[in-house]
């Protein structure tokens, strides 16, 4: 799911956050304010010209500012963080399942 | 074309009530599903506001029981019975879905504005920009619970503490019901195989060890130390050892090495076994990520089949002095 985007739009912000996946654009960023109506952990904040990533420690990858950004500022390899799913995709050598009728029954 | 529009109420009965319960516990786990389709709640007209939910029975019941008092239509996705949040990372509860729903339904010509409020965790499967361009209809994302949907919709924003998931007790505690279901099918049998080997004693370290990982891990999880759920396992694991280290180092009917290696042993594999449990709890958290997942897996596994290597060979080596055979 891992979006291509070139690094020339990104920033020191881009390139700043080592501790997961999410990478945010903000020279794309149009202040529509989707990101921080959908994220589920405050990571975004709205500012003056653009929205700010305030918080990308508390990311859980869930994907849903990337996929309701317009501009494609935003980027996240989204997934599950499912202990679980993981570890039978890698003891079976199948495709990581989400959540559902394929998997634990919660 | 005829639009079918199905009534419903804001009430939920005693045969609500008992599908939510079985589907707490897991029971009849894909039976759970309402009708996909659009929905009428008390007398709403063209004006009146369209909300948007997946198919299964607790996520529709929990939206239609928040909204008494509103007239208004919900527009019910075909998640093949799942819920909104694990639907959208599937992505049944997205885009595609959507747009096909209002068409089918001809939400169009049953309202006349152009706006649709979507559960905020319904965000990681649908593109709202893209269901604009493809229907029309602009896409708002109300709170995270459905408890705080009359407020969102006077004032017509979500506040900050709308936005932010949790993972309060009660919502731990409701999960340690499947927890406990789910264990029963490895717990049962591993007990009768402890009976025979160690008797009681050892029947009662296997239920306290899987009770301690599925209902305790769970109702403890924000208080216990450290960051990871791995770690906070393994603590909870040795700390669950105590108590029977304590009842053995009491009793004293072995050796002092075989009652040494016990012991130890005892807390080797109690500490993994529950933090092997923790640690597949991490799909059932509100804020766990797979990057994190991943860091997690490859640092506490394999130091959960270290410490449980080693633990059985002290319980075998303990055991085969009690028996004489050293």
């Amino acid at each position: 799911m891992m979006m291509e985007i070139p690094l020339i739009m990104g920033t020191k912000e881009a390139e700043d956050n080592a501790i997961n996946t999410l990478r945010f654009y903000p020279g794309r960023c149009i202040n529509c304010g989707r990101c921080y109506e959908v994220c589920p952990h405050g990571v975004f904040a709205p500012s003056e010209a653009r929205a700010k990533m305030i918080a990308p420690e508390r990311c859980m990858e869930c994907g849903a500012c990337q996929v309701n950004c317009p501009v494609a500022a935003i980027s996240v390899d989204s997934g599950v963080g499912c202990a679980s799913a993981m570890i039978k995709a890698a003891l079976t050598g199948s495709k990581e399942v989400t959540c559902g009728p394929e998997c634990c029954g919660r | 074309m005829n639009e079918q529009i199905i009534g419903t109420t804001s009430n939920l009965t005693a045969h609500d009530r008992i599908d939510h319960l079985q589907a707490r516990l897991g029971l009849n786990r894909m039976g759970h599903k309402v009708v996909p389709g659009l929905y009428s709640l008390g007398t709403p007209d063209q004006r009146s506001p369209v909300l948007v939910s997946a198919n299964y029975t607790l996520s529709f019941n929990a939206l239609r029981s928040s909204l008494a008092g509103t007239d208004c239509y919900i527009l019910v996705l075909d998640t093949k019975g799942v819920n909104v949040w694990c639907a959208a990372g599937k992505g049944t509860f997205g885009t595609e879905e959507l747009v096909h729903r209002i068409q089918v339904t001809g939400l169009e010509r049953v309202v006349e504005h152009r706006q649709l409020i979507l559960p905020q965790l319904g965000a990681p499967g649908v593109a709202a920009h893209q269901v604009k361009k493809s229907t029309g209809f602009s896409v708002s994302y109300g709170p995270i619970r459905a408890s705080d949907l009359q407020e969102y919709m006077r004032e017509g924003k979500a506040s900050p503490e709308m936005r932010r998931v949790t993972f309060p007790w009660r919502d731990r505690a409701v999960l340690t019901l499947v927890e406990v279901k789910l264990s029963l099918k490895y717990l049962i049998p591993l007990s009768i195989i402890l009976f025979f080997i160690a008797g009681i004693l050892g029947v009662l370290v296997a239920v306290v060890a899987v009770l301690g990982g599925t209902v305790l891990f769970p109702l403890l999880l924000p208080h216990l130390p450290t960051r990871d759920l791995s770690s906070k396992g393994l603590i909870l694991g040795a700390l669950l050892s105590l108590p029977f280290i304590a009842w053995l180092a009491y009793d004293g009917s072995v050796n002092a090495l075989a009652l040494a290696l016990l012991i130890l042993a005892l807390l080797l594999i109690m500490s993994p076994v529950v933090g092997y449990m923790a640690l597949n709890f991490t799909g059932c958290t509100t804020y766990t990520s797979r990057t994190g997942v991943k860091k997690e897996i490859f640092r506490w596994v394999p130091v959960m089949v270290a410490m449980l290597i080693v633990g059985l060979s002290m319980l075998s080596i303990s055991g085969a002095m009690y028996w004489g055979w050293l």
